[in-house]
């Protein structure tokens, strides 16, 4: 094991992934002579020139859509979005021909691209900086969701992403970059899509989460043990494919369930979660599920505002009382 | 059309050297034109008693354009296009049997019956696609470009857009991409004159032949009714471009003959019935090759008989095969959602059996 972080993480995936496959390449803004706006591609341009590693103009469909092309084409392409509030402007690109190409051409063609970059607030970048963007991507059948909390589990997913034969949203955190972690060494190190990872484990409460919102759900359940109360804390790890057996064993396990996501909750992750709950463990439950989300608003900036928006680690507490009926 | 035709004939038997096309070649393209025609027509017929649904493109008018064109091409070289793509698709290589079939919505068609008229696919023949969004398919081309210039191969790509589509954000970011990099795709406005019922003019103030200029990339205008001009340029640009010559821009200029769509009028609102009989009097790719062929005593109205008679059958047939196959089974539906089912984790969450 090595102690890396999150951001060094992704970038030994991407050479790894780099190495073993020379049809992989990374294109975005920023990513070859400026080594990424956040740093992910730090060396690479360097270790395999630019036909491999290329910076874009700032045009997120057209180069959005030339990954998908080239996919189309037989090449893996890894598209970076300097962050996924850029993202909308590809989104016909994705959702349109990424996602659909596959059926409407009866498995004539597939699309193994990856577009991945930060989702989420940072802090204080406001409304249009601000967005957690993974519901519009698991919202279309043909896109695969994936939402690393960790610095293992972004460099493991991230080589599960790269050789994956669909679409993949690899949506990372802004704030996560820095995190430092334990990565197992293995060039082979691969986190298979689908398979969600308990955190931390408890049996009054379930806290069921992805992304980076994972350190906010065990902040939550440090504070419920001081009073007694253990939370499982499961990570999802991806959206889509999503490991609703891992999803039933918490349930089933402590019975009471509240759902932590970073993004809006009309139609939210947690939304469709809850659902598959009440259709799938009704018996289970011993209270309604709580859902704790981003306020239902657009980002503010001032820093009071904004803390007041975020998902907190008290907000998740007061939710698992609730469950909990203290 | 921009340039007026004169009606002096040059003399005969110089009109296909002069344009350096072989007879055999300019008699194939009439056999395509020929069969894409009476394909549409088909289709047309077809759809007018309920055995096509959904949207319906016809390209009638515009058969020279997709003849002179993709005929200039080798097998492993791209075509892609919009929604109005029937006789690309076969001009690639899709069988007409298969592109009906997609029409019928059956499991013999193009796609499976899963993509319908706007999507026929040929993987195989390397047809990219009937794409559904205006101008949405220009990136996917450039992204052939790039995959071509990745692997150092010699192929070319010919990415088919409508009028209209220029004055889509993805057809610039495109063009200004495969500049900077240099990449092997012809962008290739089938300028037909209206983007669904609005005349080009009215929606730009610049000329068609202009708007790659700024990118950095040539644009060459050809009269797509002829259908040798139409082949004789893109010999010359797609030779050019194996030879490295970077990306290239036409305004193939064409015409319409029947409504943006099936549900739609020929003419009446946006356009006149004078303009459009004028057209199909003087500028029928048909006809203009006819003449050119009898001028050069290469063709005679029997010949052409015999061309036409075995289009129509081509046709018949195909609408034949698509009424005779069976249509998907119930299976087909929840079938290449996913390239990739992974081992682990639910993909579906409609709740619904998917055996």
């Amino acid at each position: 094991m090595a102690v890396m972080t999150y951001r060094e993480a992704l970038n030994a995936a991407l050479r790894e992934e780099m190495v073993r496959d020379p049809d992989v390449f990374l294109m975005g803004e920023e990513v070859a002579e400026y080594d990424g706006a956040y740093k992910v591609s730090k060396g690479l341009l360097e270790e395999f020139g630019e036909r491999r590693v290329v910076d874009s103009p700032i045009s997120e469909l057209g180069f959005a859509g030339l990954g998908v092309g080239a996919a189309m084409a037989g090449l893996r392409p890894v598209i970076e979005f300097m962050t996924f509030n850029f993202a909308f402007l590809a989104l016909d690109q994705v959702i349109n021909n990424a996602t659909k190409l596959h059926y409407m051409s009866d498995g004539q063609f597939n699309v193994p691209i990856v577009f991945r970059g930060p989702t989420g607030a940072a802090l204080q970048l406001s409304a249009q900086h601000s967005q957690a963007c993974e519901t519009y991507y698991s919202h279309a059948p043909g896109c695969k969701v994936v939402t690393p909390g960790t610095p293992a589990d972004a460099k493991g997913l991230l080589k599960a992403a790269i050789r994956d034969d669909d679409p993949v949203a690899f949506m990372e955190g802004e704030l996560l970059y820095n995190l430092k972690g334990e990565v197992p060494d293995d060039d082979d190190f691969v986190i298979p899509l689908g398979v969600a990872d308990l955190k931390r484990e408890g049996s009054d409460v379930s806290i069921i989460t992805h992304g980076k919102m994972i350190h906010v759900a065990l902040q939550a359940a440090a504070k419920l043990e001081k009073d007694g109360i253990e939370a499982d804390v499961l990570d999802l790890r991806t959206i889509r494919p999503l490991d609703m057996d891992a999803i039933l064993a918490t349930v089933a396990k402590t019975n009471r369930v509240v759902y932590l996501e970073e993004g809006w909750p009309y139609a939210g992750t947690g939304a469709q979660i809850v659902s598959m709950i009440q259709e799938e463990a009704f018996d289970h439950l011993d209270a309604p599920i709580r859902r704790v989300t981003q306020a239902d608003i657009p980002m503010p900036y001032a820093r009071n505002l904004e803390n007041l928006a975020k998902p907190s680690a008290e907000r998740v507490v007061e939710a698992c009382n609730k469950v909990l009926y203290r | 059309m921009a340039q007026t035709k004169t009606k002096k004939r040059p003399a005969k038997k110089d009109v296909l050297a002069a344009l350096g096309v072989g007879a055999d070649v300019a008699l194939e393209l009439m056999r395509q034109m020929l069969l894409y025609r009476r394909f549409e027509e088909k289709a047309e017929e077809a759809y007018a008693i309920g055995k096509i649904g959904g949207f319906c493109h016809l390209h009638i008018g515009q058969e020279g354009a997709a003849a002179g064109s993709i005929g200039a091409l080798r097998l492993d070289d791209y075509v892609i296009s919009s929604y109005r793509s029937h006789t690309q698709a076969i001009a690639k290589g899709v069988p007409p049997n298969a592109v009906m079939a997609e029409l019928y919505g059956r499991a013999t068609g193009a796609s499976g019956g899963k993509g319908g008229s706007m999507h026929i696919f040929g993987a195989d023949v390397r047809f990219m696609g009937g794409h559904g969004i205006v101008g949405a398919q220009v990136p996917l081309a450039t992204g052939y470009g790039w995959k071509i210039k990745y692997r150092s191969e010699d192929s070319v790509v010919v990415c088919f857009i409508g009028d209209a589509a220029v004055n889509q954000g993805a057809f610039h970011e495109s063009l200004n991409m495969a500049a900077v990099w240099e990449l092997p795709v012809i962008y290739v406005v089938e300028h037909n004159e209206y983007g669904m019922g609005t005349a080009f003019n009215r929606v730009s103030t610049t000329d068609m032949e202009e708007k790659s200029g700024p990118h950095g990339i040539p644009g060459v205008s050809v009269d797509g009714q002829d259908v040798l001009a139409t082949y004789s340029l893109f010999t010359k640009l797609v030779a050019d471009m194996r030879g490295g010559s970077g990306p290239r821009f036409v305004n193939l200029e064409t015409y319409r003959f029947r409504g943006h769509s099936m549900s739609d009028p020929v003419s009446g609102t946006y356009r006149s019935t004078e303009e459009v009989e004028r057209y199909k009097k003087e500028e029928d790719p048909i006809r203009v090759l006819k003449e050119k062929l009898f001028d050069a005593e290469v063709l005679d109205q029997a010949g052409l008989q015999e061309m036409d008679a075995e289009a129509r059958r081509t046709a018949a047939e195909a609408a034949d095969f698509a009424e005779a196959s069976p249509i998907p089974g119930p299976e087909a539906l929840y079938s290449n959602v996913w390239a990739e089912v992974n081992p682990h984790g639910r993909l579906f969450f409609d709740g619904r059996s998917r055996e």
